[in-house]
């Protein structure tokens, strides 16, 4: 009985695009290899800072909406 | 009920598109700026007091004391300065700004500033040019001639010039610039252009000798820098017509004194919210370094505030030779500075963004959500009084205030 591949494998059988979301270091080091690679500079709202992310909450969900 | 934030900013947004600054004259700053007194010196940023000013802020109140004929020599000026007789007090405070240290006394000349639209009038000292100056807290005996000058001289000369030429639309002229390669913060040659134009034929008009006119106009075209004076006074005018509009979360100032960087904002009156002014990375002058520099200090932030600076940075590619960086980096940094803003400026085009209005209205929603910080190009004092300017650079507020500015806003309304 042949083995079964997992769907994924099929993804390294072509040449390989990249959007690469958050750390920069990511798609330089996939640049360097010479991989085509779009960054998407994203972070965690507020830089992850919880107290800043309740206030914005507080903030958008105590908002009244035209 | 709620606060409807997003109507508020819309409203404080339409005082700002709809203000009309115009230059209308020059005056003694007793006679026209608000709350001002013999014993006050107004000063850039937000409240301090002679402790925990930095050595340009300290220069240049020893500076003002002496120009205002209030101390003889230095040592009376020191003595003063702590005796509690002087009174300190933010120029933003007195519906004015101050470029760098922005020392300024009751004797000083002032241009005025109207906002057509609302009525609003702002206040400034006249540019007095490079080198050793009281802005960057020098305060030798050629720092107050200077300044005397300025008083006796160019303020009667330009008050009787303005007189004749009538008043001047500093927004149409800051427009212009813009288009001609500034963004008038650290890159002002065009709008000095542009007002020497406007004023010289009526500077030759006035009754004045010929050597005072002729000194004039040799003061505007030595000093690119003459046209700050009018473009932060004239930023400061739109902004103040959206304070304080209740509920909105918009910033109306940004402002540094040396030691502290300051915000206001719309919907929370006469409040400051503040931190560490941070250190300029940028370029210096021969012999100096980031050893020698002060932190951020100075009310001309107020450009960046209404959108223009290094907000619209990508209209000045020249200024990256003064401040630092390359051209894309100026691109860069307008194209960022539209994530943080609610709309882009009527008036202010980029004609390098195909004449994309200037990022304009400040959300500090926007900044803690995105956790972009408003860019900022500047001039770097020294941190020694006396010295003066040794390079130019870029710089961003501390990320508290904007923090600190949240937190009292959710308190507020909601």
């Amino acid at each position: 009985m042949a083995e079964r591949r997992p769907p994924i494998s099929g993804l390294f059988d072509q040449p390989i695009q990249v959007i690469n979301v958050g750390v920069p270091s990511f798609s330089d080091d996939l640049k360097r290899q010479g991989v085509p690679v779009r960054h998407v500079d994203w972070r965690p709202p507020a830089g992850g800072n919880k107290r800043i992310q309740a206030l914005l909450r507080r903030i958008k969900n105590g908002e009244k909406t035209s | 009920m709620p606060m409807d934030v997003e109507q508020a900013n819309k409203k404080a947004l339409q005082s700002i598109q709809s203000a009309q600054p115009v230059l209308v004259g020059i005056d003694t700053a007793k006679n026209v700026v608000p709350g001002m007194t013999d014993n006050l010196l107004l000063h850039a940023g937000p409240p301090i007091g002679w402790d925990t000013m930095s050595g340009p802020l300290r220069g240049a109140v020893l500076g003002a004391l002496l120009y205002q004929g209030l101390a003889r020599d230095e040592k009376q000026a020191r003595e003063l300065a702590v005796s509690g007789e002087i009174q300190y007090s933010p120029w933003h405070e007195h519906s004015g700004v101050g470029p760098m240290a922005g020392v300024s006394s009751a004797r000083m000349p002032v241009w005025i500033i109207e906002n057509k639209t609302k009525g609003n009038r702002t206040y400034c000292t006249l540019n007095e040019g490079l080198g050793k100056v009281l802005r960057y807290g020098a305060y030798s005996t050629e720092v107050i001639d200077r300044l005397k000058w300025m008083e006796e001289t160019l303020a009667p000369v330009l008050s009787e010039a303005l007189k004749l030429r009538g008043e001047i639309n500093l927004k149409a002229m800051i427009a212009q610039a813009l288009q001609m390669g500034d963004e008038v913060h650290n890159r002002n040659r065009a709008g000095t252009s542009l007002l020497f134009r406007e004023l010289a034929p009526c500077v030759i008009e006035t009754h004045f000798p010929d050597k005072d006119k002729r000194k004039v106009l040799e003061f505007i075209h030595s000093n690119d820098h003459f046209f700050l004076n009018l473009s932060m006074p004239a930023a400061k005018a739109i902004l103040q017509s959206a304070e304080w509009t209740e509920g909105s979360s918009l910033v109306t100032t940004m402002a540094r004194n040396g030691t502290e960087f300051g915000i206001r904002v719309a919907g929370l009156k006469d409040r400051w919210f503040t931190g560490p002014a941070q250190y300029i990375k940028g370029l210096f002058f021969p012999g100096y370094s980031e050893k020698d520099a002060n932190p951020d200090i100075g009310d001309s932030a107020i450009t960046e505030t209404c959108g223009l600076g290094g907000f619209s940075m990508a209209s000045a590619p020249a200024i990256v030779k003064f401040v630092g960086g390359t051209v894309q980096d100026a691109l860069n940094f307008t194209q960022k500075m539209y994530e943080i803003t609610e709309t882009e400026s009527d008036s202010f085009q980029i004609p390098s963004l195909d004449f994309r209005g200037s990022p304009t209205g400040i959300n500090i929603i926007k900044v803690c959500e995105l956790g972009i910080l408003p860019q900022i190009n500047t001039g770097i004092a020294h941190r020694e009084a006396g010295i003066g300017q040794i390079g130019a650079g870029l710089v961003n507020p501390p990320m508290k205030c904007f923090e600190d500015a949240l937190e009292a806003f959710a308190e507020k309304y909601f």
